[in-house]
C-alpha cells in the first residue's frame, strides 16, 4: 500500500504499538540546551537513571548564553551562568558532546543540527525545544518535547508517541519578488490560524518548496508549530543530500553510499493518502507581516490591520481587541510607514548565511533610520565565521547594526537584554507573543530582508522597494 | 508522582484563545536550574502590575477574591500553545492548578500535564463556556467537579450539600460532560505512574529492536 513520508519513517521507528493508539518509537537522536537540558540531565541524575546512548545526545549553550562580543560563562540573564555551569558539568558526567559557550560550533540547536549534520533524512530527533521541528527541512521526524519526555527519551531511547494524523501543505507555482520563505509560512498561519495543524505532522511540498534551498525549507519547516503542528518535514532530495555530504556527523565512504541509497527511498509514495491537503497559489503571497500577538496576525505587508470578520466568536473578538489594544493598532490601520524603534536579525527561523546574505544586499550602502536599534545575532559561530569571510559583517557594521556573537539573544526575553518597554520591533524571529522580546514589548515578525528595509526605512516598509 | 482520581473546586475561566507558555510563565520568570520555585511566577505578566514586580494587579481573574484557591482553569482554545517549556507545567502546579479544561491544547504542553499530574481536558467551546457561565454565578460555591475514573466533568454547588460532601445530591445534573483521553494517559494519572518505569518494562522489546535496527541503519548507530 502507498504511504506518506511520515509513515515510512514511523515504521522504521516503531518498537511497539501501545494500546491505546500510541507507540513505543525508538529516537536516534536528543539534543539539548542549557536552559532545559540541565534541568533534564540533572533530574535523571536524581532518579539514579543513565542516558543509555550518550554517543547520540548533543548539547549546545545558545538560549540563556550572552550574544555580546567578548561573552563568558557570566550572564545578563539573572542567575543564567547556574544554567551555563549546571549544563558544562551535567555533559560531563554523563559524557554528552557538548558545544561550549566558545566553541567554534556552537550556536542555536537547530542551526547547528543541520549545519553538522547531526540532524539526518530517515532519522528521529528530539529536543526539548518547541522548534525542534525546523529539522524537518531534511527529511527527519524531528519534533519538540518537554523536559520529563527527554528525560524518557535519555534514559529509554524511545519515547510514547500518540501517532498524529498527516497533512500536506502544498506551496504551487513561484515565489513572486521579494518573497522568501518566511512569507510562506506567515501566509499559511494568517490563513488557516496558529491552531490550523494541530494534530498533523506536515508535509510542505509543491514547486516552491522543490525550488526552496535547504535553508529555506529549516525556515519553513520551523514555524510548523506556531501552526500547532506535531511538526513539519520535506521529502529530502538531491538538494539534502548534496547539503548533507561533507558534514562533519554525516556518514561517510561506503556508509555515505548506504546512506544515499536509503534516503533516496524516503518520500511519499504517488497514491498516498493524506487526512488533510491544503493548496497554496504562491502568487498570492506577498512579503507578509504580523500586526498582533499572535503568528496567525499575519496580512501582506502594503495591507492594513484587518476587522474582525462577521462572524468571529466571543472568544476571537476578545483575542482580537487584546491584539489591537496590546499593539497598539486599531483594525483598519495601514501597517506600511508604522515607525519602529528596533530590528532584529536573528533566531533559528531566520540567521543562517542565506539570510545574512539577504539582509546584507538590503543594508549595502545604506543606513539604519536614526533611533532605530538595530541588532544582527548570527545563529551559530560557524554563520559568523563564513559571514565574517564573505565581508557581511562589515556591511552590517556600517549600516549601523550591532554585530553579535551567535545564539538565541533576543529571540525572548529572559530577564537580562530586551528591547525597550512597548518598543516596536520588526524581528526575522518566529514568536510575537506578548512581552516575548521585552516587557510589553511589540513585536512584527517578518522575514531578515523585510526586517532589513524597515531597519533603513525607521517604520515598516516594503522590501520589495528595497532589492 | 500525585494520583488524579475525582477532583472538586474553585475554577477560574480565561477563555482567551491561544494562551500561550509564555504568558503562563515568562522566561525572566525561570531563574532557577529546577523544576520548583514557579509558582509565583505563573502568569506573571498579567497577575502583577510590572514587569519584575510582585504588587498584584487586581484585574487579573486569579487575583480576584472570589477566585480565592482556585484548582482549575476554564481555558480559550490552543491553551499551552508555543514555547515547550514544562515550566509552565511546573508553575501551574506549584500554584495548585490540577486541571485545565479547553477546546484545545497545544501539545507538547498538553503532555507536559500529564507526565506531572494535571489533567488536561477537552471540552467542546459550548461546554466550556457553560461551566465559565456557571462558576460566573459565584465562583467559590459554583465549583466544577472532574471524574477521571468516569471521565466527566460537572457543575457542582457546594450550597446544596448539607455538611457532608454528597456527590450524587450535590452535582447539578444538567451540566454534566464526559471527556475522552487515552487509557494509558488516564492510567498514568490515575496511578500516579512514571513514564520511565512503564517504558522499562519493554526493556528487552527495546534492545532487540535497537540491535536489528543499528544492522539496517549502521550509519546511525
Ligand atoms: S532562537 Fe528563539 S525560538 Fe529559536 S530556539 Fe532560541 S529561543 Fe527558541
Amino acid at each position: 500500500m502507498d504511504k506518506t513520508l511520515f509513515e515510512k519513517i514511523w515504521q522504521h521507528h516503531l518498537v511497539q504499538e501501545l494500546d491505546d493508539g500510541a507507540a513505543l518509537i525508538y529516537i536516534d537522536r536528543v539534543f539539548l540546551h542549557e536552559r532545559t537540558g540541565s534541568i533534564a540531565l540533572k533530574s535523571l541524575e536524581a532518579d539514579k537513571r543513565k542516558v543509555v546512548s550518550p554517543e547520540h545526545v548533543f548539547c549546545t549553550m545558545d538560549h540563556i548564553v550572552d550574544t555580546v562580543i567578548g561573552r563568558g560563562d557570566n550572564t545578563k540573564v539573572p542567575s543564567g551562568k547556574n544554567f551555563i555551569l549546571a549544563t558544562r558539568d551535567a555533559c560531563i558526567d554523563a559524557r554528552i558532546k557538548l558545544f561550549d559557550v566558545n566553541d567554534p560550533q556552537q550556536g542555536i540547536v537547530h542551526v547547528v543540527s543541520p549545519e553538522l549534520g547531526i540532524v539526518q533524512p530517515g532519522a528521529t530527533l528530539v529536543c526539548p525545544d518547541s522548534h525542534t521541528c525546523s529539522q524537518g527541512a531534511l527529511g527527519a521526524l524531528a519534533w519538540g518535547i518537554g523536559s520529563s519526555e527527554a528525560e524518557h527519551a535519555l534514559a529509554t531511547k524511545t519515547l510514547r508517541v500518540s501517532k498524529p494524523k498527516t497533512m500536506k501543505v502544498n506551496f504551487n507555482g513561484q515565489l513572486g519578488f521579494g518573497v522568501t520563505a518566511k512569507d510562506m509560512i506567515l501566509h499559511l498561519i494568517g490563513k488557516y490560524s496558529a491552531a490550523g495543524g494541530a494534530g498533523y505532522v506536515i508535509e510542505f511540498g509543491g514547486t516552491a518548496v522543490d525550488a526552496l534551498d535547504i535553508e529555506g525549507r529549516l525556515t519553513l519547516c520551523n514555524m510548523a508549530v506556531e501552526f500547532s503542528a506535531f511538526t513539519g518535514l520535506v521529502a529530502p532530495d538531491d538538494k539534502a543530500i548534496a547539503y548533507l555530504k561533507g558534514r562533519e556527523y554525516t556518514p561517510k565512504g561506503a556508509l555515505w553510499q548506504q546512506a544515499v541509497a536509503f534516503w533516496q527511498s524516503l518520500y511519499s509514495d504517488e497514491h498516498a493518502q493524506f487526512d488533510k491537503t491544503i493548496e497554496i497559489d504562491c502568487a498570492d503571497i506577498s512579503p507578509t507581516i504580523t500586526w498582533g500577538n499572535s503568528p496567525q496576525h499575519a496580512c501582506a505587508v502594503d495591507s492594513v490591520v484587518p476587522f474582525a470578520p462577521a462572524d468571529a466568536t466571543q472568544n476571537q473578538l476578545q483575542a482580537l481587541n487584546r491584539a489591537y489594544e496590546y499593539m497598539d493598532l486599531p483594525a483598519g490601520s495601514a501597517l506600511k510607514g508604522l515607525p519602529i524603534g528596533a530590528a532584529f536579525i536573528g533566531s533559528c527561523t531566520n540567521s543562517r548565511i542565506s539570510d545574512l546574505r539577504l539582509a546584507a544586499k538590503v543594508l549595502k550602502g545604506r543606513k539604519v533610520a536614526e533611533n532605530v536599534n538595530a541588532i544582527c545575532v548570527p545563529g551559530s559561530t560557524t554563520v559568523k565565521r563564513q559571514a565574517e569571510a564573505e565581508g557581511l559583517d562589515k556591511i552590517f557594521i556600517a549600516a549601523g547594526f550591532e554585530w553579535r556573537e551567535a545564539g538565541c539573544s533576543m529571540c525572548f526575553f529572559a530577564g537580562g537584554e530586551s528591547f525597550g518597554y512597548r518598543q516596536r520591533v520588526v524581528t526575522s524571529t518566529n514568536r510575537n507573543f506578548e512581552s516575548r522580546q521585552g516587557p510589553e514589548t511589540r513585536s512584527h515578525l517578518a522575514s531578515p530582508a523585510t526586517v532589513a528595509a524597515c531597519a533603513i526605512a525607521g517604520c515598516i516598509a516594503d522590501v520589495r522597494e528595497y532589492l | 508522582m500525585e494520583k488524579f482520581t475525582v477532583h472538586q473546586g474553585v475554577a477560574a475561566p480565561m477563555l482567551q484563545i491561544n494562551i500561550d507558555t509564555d504568558a503562563i510563565i515568562p522566561s525572566r520568570e525561570m531563574k532557577l536550574v529546577s523544576k520548583q520555585g514557579l509558582g509565583e511566577g505563573l502568569f506573571a505578566g498579567w497577575r502583577y502590575t510590572l514587569p519584575n514586580g510582585r504588587e498584584p494587579n487586581e484585574d487579573f481573574v486569579l487575583n480576584q477574591a472570589q477566585y480565592k484557591n482556585s484548582s482549575i482553569l476554564l481555558a480559550g482554545d490552543n491553551f499551552g500553545c508555543g514555547s515547550s517549556r514544562e515550566h509552565a507545567v511546573w508553575a501551574l502546579k506549584e500554584y495548585g492548578i490540577k486541571a485545565i479544561i479547553a477546546p484545545g491544547f497545544g501539545s507538547i504542553f498538553y503532555h507536559n500535564c500529564i507526565r506531572n499530574g494535571i489533567l488536561p481536558v477537552v471540552l467542546g467551546n459550548d461546554e466550556v463556556l457553560a461551566l465559565a457561565n456557571h462558576v460566573e454565578k459565584d465562583p467559590q460555591t459554583c465549583q466544577v467537579n472532574i471524574n477521571l475514573l468516569e471521565c466527566y466533568v460537572c457543575a457542582y454547588n457546594t450550597d446544596h450539600q448539607s455538611t457532608e460532601l454528597e456527590a450524587t445530591d450535590s452535582v447539578n445534573e444538567t451540566l454534566r460532560f464526559s471527556f475522552s483521553i487515552l487509557p494509558a494517559q488516564q492510567e498514568m494519572l490515575l496511578e500516579g505512574l512514571d513514564g520511565i518505569a512503564l517504558t522499562l518494562k519493554s526493556k528487552s522489546n527495546i534492545a532487540s529492536f535497537k540491535q536489528a535496527y543499528q544492522r539496517q541503519y549502521p550509519w546511525l548507530a
